[in-house]
């Protein structure tokens, strides 16, 4: 749940940032947002396997 | 030669020059206020310049997020030039603005390394330093009419 808000966080601050269209802002901070979510599952289970 | 060419720059020319020059200080002082400013508080920059959606959303979210930094736990960093990284973290604590010299003169930000959720605090607070000083740039480019 924390590693969700801080996605969103950050995607919302990104997007504002680099767009000026709202539309633009909203599919570039969806799509950031499910970048970070999706790497850090595909992550989470690559580091899986090794032991702490 | 040299002394034979003409002063195309007469006395309203010099005059010109004066108040160009007075006006790129001016600019400039403006400039470093509007940086100042967008530091502090973040999104001023942005409302500053009549940009006030992109303004409010940064006034909303990156205080917040610094705020959740501290619930978590997080710590602010203290300016320890013998731990590099601890130094650095400090700076990107300090990029927030105001909302640090709150946090530090009512005491929060201690840390506490035990908990699960400290390095997520950490990162929080880390991570809303340093996207307010993208704001801070992204206000100066604004300003500079490269956006």
């Amino acid at each position: 749940m924390l590693l969700v808000i801080f996605a969103f966080f950050v995607s919302l601050v990104f997007a504002v940032i680099a767009k000026d269209d709202l539309r633009e802002q909203v599919r570039f901070g969806g799509m950031m947002f499910g970048g970070f979510l999706a790497s850090a599952l595909v992550l989470g289970w690559l580091m899986y396997p090794f032991p702490l | 030669m040299g002394d034979s060419v003409p002063d195309t720059r007469g006395g309203s020319g010099k005059l010109t020059a004066v108040r160009a020059t007075a006006a790129e200080e001016t600019q400039s002082g403006t400039l470093v206020l509007l940086c100042l400013a967008s530091w502090a508080i973040p999104g001023a920059g942005h409302l500053w310049l009549g940009r006030r959606t992109k303004g409010l959303i940064f006034l909303v979210a990156l205080p917040l997020m610094f705020a959740l930094g501290l619930a978590l736990q997080g710590r602010l960093f203290p300016f320890d030039l013998n731990e590099p990284l601890v130094g650095l973290a400090a700076i990107a604590d300090l990029g927030i603005g105001i909302p640090y010299f709150i946090a530090s003169t009512l005491g929060y930000g201690g840390g506490e390394v035990r908990a699960v959720t400290y390095e997520y605090g950490n990162a929080y607070l880390i991570v809303a330093g340093l996207l307010n000083l993208l704001v801070v740039i992204d206000a100066f480019d604004v300003a500079m009419g490269r956006k």
